[in-house]
């Protein structure tokens, strides 16, 4: 008997993919995506979706924080909620997620620094688009900010940490204005890609206030496992707060020179289909 | 003046209190016109809005500008170039009889054409509020808006894609993998283009190259373009770049355009430069623009207009220019302004309609991201509605995921599916490549071959050794 000819059509090209993560070489059924391509993309969408819709467990958040080993500032976490009461009203209301209810407005009045000696830094955590991202991600993030933090000789005077549900990136600014910071640092959950539920965004304002626009703050984007490591988005952070301290501003004005190597080959646009 | 816009409906009457508060309010809904505030406060009330549009004259639109004049340069590019003899076989009709008359058989693709520069956008704004989805498919395919560079696009029972081929770090061999894969499934024949990662000029330098060089070796009847910001592209082009395309995102206000670091001058200065390198074979459209509901909000420049008639003012600026391409990138802005895959599509037909009407060269980026309401089956259904529109040019990635931008856009095996279902060919210049090259065994059944292309055996020889293959 001779083999059965395959129902799916191979694509000897698929070994192009030592160059890139896109879902090349897929081969196909007729025209279409054969089945098992086709569910692997079905699961990485569902991942996505699952990280967008499921809510953060602050208790467990608050648990893992306080058993792990970095010195937190010593008062446990205030926990904040937004104006968007529900994940189809933060979705859809964007202004919404950028206010503090005003239970949590009060909370944070009652933890405001004194005027004379504002705290360095404000620490925010909040779930933005993934939950998971934060679940998975925050604590060794915070972890490794807060000793590499310690290893400095001037010590930096940190506000009590805060953690809020339903929170877009602008909230942080709203928090460190109420608790008197010179700096907020607001670590959020980023809008899921198909192949990244968990990446962690930080950024990073200056002077706090409401209704700052994007141009005041810094960002380092895709930190999780198989993004940028802890170690470095810590070390990008560092550099960023000493900057905006040095200065006395972010954004625009506090060019990140740490990512500058990442580019690199200037001119060079050899490749394997122009080569040959 | 208050009671201009009034309806009596049995024993209630209802006012609107200006132009734009009537069109937002005849809006099908959507989740960013109630961001902004806009949208009718009831389902009967945006009917009511409907029934009061449709007996508004289309002449009104011409009196009454929705942004002010001296505020607005597109108001004013709007104004100044609407072309009254154009308009006069339709200058006595309303809003409601125009989509009746659009609908007619008197409106055929020659008298569509004829039309097209006495139309304003909001006059094609304001007739797809009163039409349903099949209205806007069956008026856009009477619409026939056909460019050319290095091929032909927008031909009758023809369906072109981007080929987009990003890469996170912009690293050339990824790049190269994709377009290869694009290739080989057929699609690229639109445009390749390459949203960089690193967005500055001697970036955009080095990836013009790079395509270049890839259209040049391998004879490609294709035209290439990296989607930086305008006054990049100037930059390349006095450097000596080999520039296809100049790209730009823009806006139906002029406030949105600012807020995107340009005007109308700017495009004007960017086409020029890009014409006189005259490296167009069959034409000369050298520009190409990405629009999308909810941008003109986004940048706080709305001026109280609802999200889709500030998409119809864009193609007014892009028309202006003679692009080769025009895409609304749908459900890219996220959930906060279409907010599932109903809206996303009925925004996606209605962009396509307004643009064809108004004589753009109408494209769509069929894709949503992770957080709006919508799945694969939505792009499928968005898809096939548009193949059947005759949309000129969808995207093409590997496998719907960009790994740059984090969005899910259309495959290079959906254009394929649109082209066999629908009977569609590629660029007639393209198909014929394809053939010529064996990458397609029959470009008619959209049916690539089954063997590696001899043209592409070389580059691969060498990573393919010891598997088996060639």
């Amino acid at each position: 008997m001779s083999k059965r000819p395959s129902l799916v059509t191979e694509n000897v090209w698929r070994v192009l993919r030592q160059f890139t993560d896109a879902r090349i070489g897929q081969g196909r059924a007729g025209v279409s995506l054969p089945t098992g391509e086709l569910l692997k993309f079905q699961l990485a969408h569902a991942r996505a979706r699952d990280a967008v819709h499921f809510p953060l467990d602050v208790d467990r958040l608050v648990r893992d924080l306080e058993g792990s080993a970095a010195a937190l500032p010593t008062q446990s976490p205030l926990l904040l909620k937004s104006r968007a009461e529900d994940r189809l009203t933060y979705l859809q209301r964007p202004d919404l997620g950028r206010i503090l209810s005003p239970d949590s407005e009060a909370l944070l009045a009652d933890n405001r620094g004194s005027n004379g000696d504002p705290f360095d830094a404000a620490i925010v955590i909040a779930d933005g688009l993934s939950a998971i991202a934060i679940q998975n991600n925050a604590v060794p993030m915070i972890n490794r900010l807060l000793s590499d933090l310690a290893d400095r000789k001037k010590a930096w005077r940190l506000a009590p940490l805060s953690i809020v549900e339903q929170g877009r990136v602008a909230i942080g600014d709203q928090i460190g204005e109420s608790l008197g910071a010179r700096m907020v640092i607001i670590m959020i959950g980023e809008r899921p890609g198909l192949s990244s539920p968990d990446s962690l965004g930080i950024y990073l304002t200056w002077g706090p206030e409401q209704g700052l626009s994007d141009a005041r703050r810094n960002c380092i984007s895709n930190v999780r496992p198989a993004g940028l490591s802890v170690e470095h988005a810590s070390e990008r952070l560092l550099y960023l707060m000493d900057e905006a301290a040095r200065l006395g501003t972010s954004g625009v004005a506090l060019k990140d020179r740490t990512g500058e190597l990442v580019i690199g080959r200037a001119g060079d646009t050899g490749n394997f289909l122009t080569k040959s | 003046m208050a009671d201009r816009y009034r309806f009596t409906l049995g024993t209630r009457t209802w006012q609107f209190g200006c132009l734009a508060e009537l069109l937002a309010k005849a809006t099908p809904a959507r989740s960013g016109d109630r961001l902004a505030g806009v949208i009718a406060g009831s389902a009967e009330e945006r009917v009511v809005a409907q029934m009061r549009l449709a007996e508004l004259p289309l002449r009104e639109f011409l009196s009454e500008a929705l942004i002010p004049y001296e505020e607005d340069e597109i108001t004013r590019l709007i104004l100044d170039t609407h072309d009254k003899k154009a308009f006069a076989p339709i200058s006595h009709l309303t809003v409601g009889d125009f989509r009746n008359w659009l609908l007619s058989d008197h409106a055929t693709p020659e008298s569509l054409e004829r039309l097209r520069s006495g139309l304003t956008p909001e006059m094609v704004a304001a007739v797809s509020k009163l039409m349903r989805n099949q209205d806007l498919i069956l008026v856009a395919k009477k619409c026939h808006v056909i460019t050319v560079f290095r091929n032909t696009i927008g031909l009758p029972g023809h369906l072109s894609t981007r080929l987009q081929p990003n890469h996170p770090t912009d690293d050339v061999s990824g790049i190269a993998a994709s377009v290869l894969d694009g290739l080989l499934y057929g699609n690229g024949d639109a445009v390749i283009g390459i949203n960089p990662a690193t967005d500055n000029v001697s970036q955009a330098v080095r990836l013009i190259g790079l395509l270049d060089d890839v259209i040049s070796k391998y004879e490609i009847p294709t035209q290439s373009c990296v989607l930086t910001h305008v006054t990049n592209t100037l930059e390349a082009i006095e450097q000596g770049a080999p520039v296809d395309l100049v790209f730009q995102s823009i806006g139906g206000t002029e406030a949105t355009n600012s807020s995107f670091g340009f005007n109308l001058a700017t495009l004007q200065e960017a086409r020029e430069a890009a014409l006189s390198l005259k490296r167009g074979t069959v034409g000369n459209n050298v520009m190409y623009f990405e629009t999308g509901q909810g941008s003109s909000l986004s940048a706080n420049a709305h001026h109280g207009l609802d999200q889709q008639t500030c998409e119809a003012r864009a193609y007014a600026v892009a028309r202006q220019f003679d692009p080769l391409l025009v895409n609304t990138v749908v459900g890219f802005i996220g959930p906060e302004y279409l907010f599932d895959g109903k809206e996303i599509t009925r925004a996606g037909l209605e962009d396509h309609f307004c643009g064809k009407l108004l004589g753009v060269p109408m494209g769509c980026d069929i894709c949503y991201t992770n957080h709006a309401e919508a799945d694969q089956n939505d792009m499928d259904n968005l898809l096939t509605l548009l193949g059947v529109a005759g949309c000129n040019f969808i995207m093409g990635i590997p496998g719907s995921d960009d790994i740059m931008l984090n969005y899910q856009t259309t495959s290079f095996h959906d254009a394929l599916y649109a082209r066999r279902v629908l009977g569609l060919e590629p660029a007639p210049e393209f198909g014929e490549w394809l053939a010529r090259t064996r990458i397609f065994e029959d470009v008619s059944r959209a049916e690539p071959g089954r063997e590696l292309p001899e043209l592409f055996r070389g580059p691969l020889k060498a990573l393919t050794q010891g598997k088996g293959h060639e």
